[in-house]
């Protein structure tokens, strides 16, 4: 009973870590780029996310509050692609990495001096409630977030199978000059991926700030934790983020369980580079020998 | 407008082209020795730490800017090599030789982690590498005999022929120190640029394939530039232990190692001299904040001071406009002045221009 517990505690966290890997990995999927800045976009969602919902702000009904979090983020994404890193386009994969380190200390001193460096969390109509199977006891916020998550990935994932504009993504992450010479508006679909990956990290963020306190800080090690779940996962595959994501949220809890002090916080990084050394594309690996 | 007159093979490679530019590095020298008769004392510790974090920069400048793998993740050879070197001296072990030990322990350890790393590229490696540094931190802790736990250990007292060098005691002459070992090392970095190792490094960053159709060993040599690179932020991590006085786990957070490669970079990766650069600016910077905070507060109703993380923000700003405008840094920029005033009427636009890369994946079906 105690280990199942523990299981679903594992489960809900690991949801969380699944949906900001889900937005490394549409970024990677459809630019081949790593947004190191995804955690403090999940910051940003989840201040803004209290902002829209918590009564003395704009105390607006929950599920409205996520979208106006939702929107706002998604519309930042977009710009940010559109005003900021279409600068660098064309330059190599390293530029996009710094740019967006850079751009996560932005971003973590503007909600630091908006919203304050004391913990916040976010009210919400299901706070405290729990469902009971038997002896086990699932809080209600655990379930919503399950369930979340399950809905986002198929619908990302169908998205990205399915629709004409995940297609293209998909091509112009392969060769953006073959994609761009079929028609596709490259420069446009980034920018698209980029509001997308605002959308999923506001998701997630109002969550992560439903299940506990949001500082301007979180980002930063929360990002780095979900980069294990993406890479773990393979950083191209929409289910294999959530799978490492999983993995992450279970491994955490049991390492602090039954390991000495001390070595819990250290096994999702262990796990990942585990896997990176057994597995250099991720459990979902995508890569294949290069050839010249 | 100068030009060189080549007579053999040599003048391609030599370490100074000719005495014109010895000259130049000597007066460089000069001055830096000079430095702490003419400036206050707060500004040793300044160079002090500017000395250490271009040690610390050259280490990684010669990973990320020589040898093309990115890492986020040297905090934590930083860490190993201050807390072998604390270890060490607490042993009893003199300066020099603990200094020169923590190196090499640095550099197994980097040796030992490289072979696996070095599987991965790019992105992953960054990332492997930035895990790699958060768990440095639990590692500090979880060893106890040697990093001394939570509460971490003091630095002895340093003892070099008979003087006691302190930080705060004898400034000047820890910087002497400081400079003194920043100084070799970049001598042995320049000349490791002039050998067939130097070149193969080169090779290695430009094109794995083209280096291994060379006859390069491209695993062997990514390794020993990890190494080298290991040994030399060891140094610097031994370095920064004498001057913090007391290290522990959160001496070495994985922000430092995000700040050490932000720190090449708007140096100019690919150069020495951005290594030096970039420590001028990441230690210089906070100061000019700080001064900048004062001016406005004094002048306007605006209270700075409100709005903690300024100078982070600052930089990340610098880095930002910098990735955009300037991808090669600050050296770069140095680079584009001065062949603008070697060319004079004839400098034109374009001469800088970069070529783009489009992105053809990897990942295959």
């Amino acid at each position: 009973m105690d280990v199942l517990q523990l299981l679903i505690s594992g489960i809900a966290n690991g949801c969380i870590y699944g949906l900001l890997a889900l937005g490394f990995v549409l970024i990677y999927k459809a630019s081949e780029a790593v947004n190191f800045a995804q955690g403090d976009m999940l910051m940003l969602g989840a201040f803004l996310g209290i902002t829209f919902i918590n009564t003395g702000y704009a105390d607006l009904p929950f599920l409205m509050g996520l979208v106006c979090a939702a929107v706002v983020l998604g519309v930042f994404g977009y710009l940010l692609e559109r005003f900021v890193l279409r600068g660098i386009f064309g330059q190599p994969q390293f530029a996009m990495v710094i740019l967006t380190i850079a751009l996560g200390f932005l971003i973590r001193f503007f909600a630091g001096t908006v919203w304050g460096h004391n913990p916040m969390s976010l009210e919400t109509p299901f706070t405290g409630q729990v469902l009971r199977f038997g002896g086990l006891i699932i809080p209600m916020v655990d379930a919503v977030i399950i369930g979340a998550t399950v809905l986002l990935t198929t619908v990302l994932y169908f998205f990205f199978a399915r629709t004409r504009l995940g297609v293209a993504m998909q091509a112009s992450s392969q060769n953006q000059m073959a994609a761009y010479y079929m028609g596709i508006p490259v420069k446009r679909v980034n920018a698209i991926v980029w509001a997308l990956a605002g959308v999923v990290a506001a998701i997630a963020g109002v969550l992560f700030a439903a299940k506990g306190a949001v500082e301007p800080s979180v980002g930063l090690l929360f990002g780095i934790k979900a980069f294990a779940a993406a890479v773990i996962g393979g950083l191209g595959s929409l289910p294999g983020a959530l799978v490492g994501g999983l993995l992450v949220g279970i491994v955490e809890p049991f390492a602090g369980r039954y390991l000495p002090s001390g070595f819990g916080q250290v096994a999702p990084y262990v796990l990942m580079l585990a896997v990176l050394i057994l597995r250099p594309g991720g459990l979902f690996a995508q890569v294949s020998q290069k050839k010249v | 407008m100068r030009v060189q007159f080549k007579s053999s093979y040599d003048h391609d490679i030599n370490l100074f082209q000719d005495n014109r530019h010895r000259i130049q590095y000597g007066i460089l020298i000069l001055l830096a020795i000079a430095a702490p008769f003419v400036l206050p004392e707060y500004f040793v510790g300044e160079l002090t730490q500017i000395a250490i974090w271009s040690l610390a920069g050259l280490g990684l400048m010669l990973l990320v800017g020589h040898t093309g793998q990115v890492s986020l993740g040297h905090a934590a050879f930083m860490a190993i090599g201050a807390f072998a070197n604390m270890a060490l001296m607490e042993r009893g072990w003199p300066f020099i030789p603990a200094l020169i030990a923590s190196a090499v322990i640095t550099g197994v350890a980097g040796a030992v982690l490289a072979r696996p790393l070095l599987r991965m590229t790019g992105i992953y490696l960054a990332i492997a590498t930035l895990a790699l540094s958060v768990i440095i931190e639990d590692i500090a802790i979880i060893a106890e005999p040697v990093t001394g736990g939570v509460s971490g250990v003091i630095a002895p007292m340093i003892e070099l022929f008979g003087y006691e060098i302190d930080r705060y005691g004898t400034p000047t002459a820890f910087y002497y120190l400081c400079l003194g070992v920043l100084l070799l090392v970049t001598l042995m970095y320049a000349n490791l640029l002039r050998s067939p190792s130097g070149r193969a490094f080169l090779a290695v960053r430009d094109s794995e394939v083209s280096a291994r159709a060379l006859g390069v060993n491209v695993a062997n040599t990514k390794t020993l530039a990890f190494t080298l690179s290991c040994a030399i932020t060891g140094l610097a991590g031994a370095l920064y232990a004498h001057m913090a006085q007391v290290v522990n786990y959160e001496s070495f957070l994985i922000l430092i190692s995000i700040t050490l490669l932000l720190q090449v970079v708007i140096g100019g990766l690919g150069s020495m001299h951005g290594a030096f650069l970039g420590a001028i600016v990441v230690v210089l910077l906070p100061q000019v904040i700080a001064t900048l905070r004062d001016l406005v507060n004094a002048h306007t109703p605006i209270a700075l001071g409100d709005y903690p993380g300024m100078d982070m923000a600052a930089f990340a700003l610098i880095i930002l406009v910098m990735v955009i405008y300037e991808p090669r840094g600050l050296y770069g920029v140095w680079l584009k002045v001065r062949t603008w005033f070697q060319l004079f009427p004839l400098y034109r636009k374009g001469m800088f221009r970069r070529s783009r890369t489009y992105l053809k994946t990897e990942r295959m079906r």
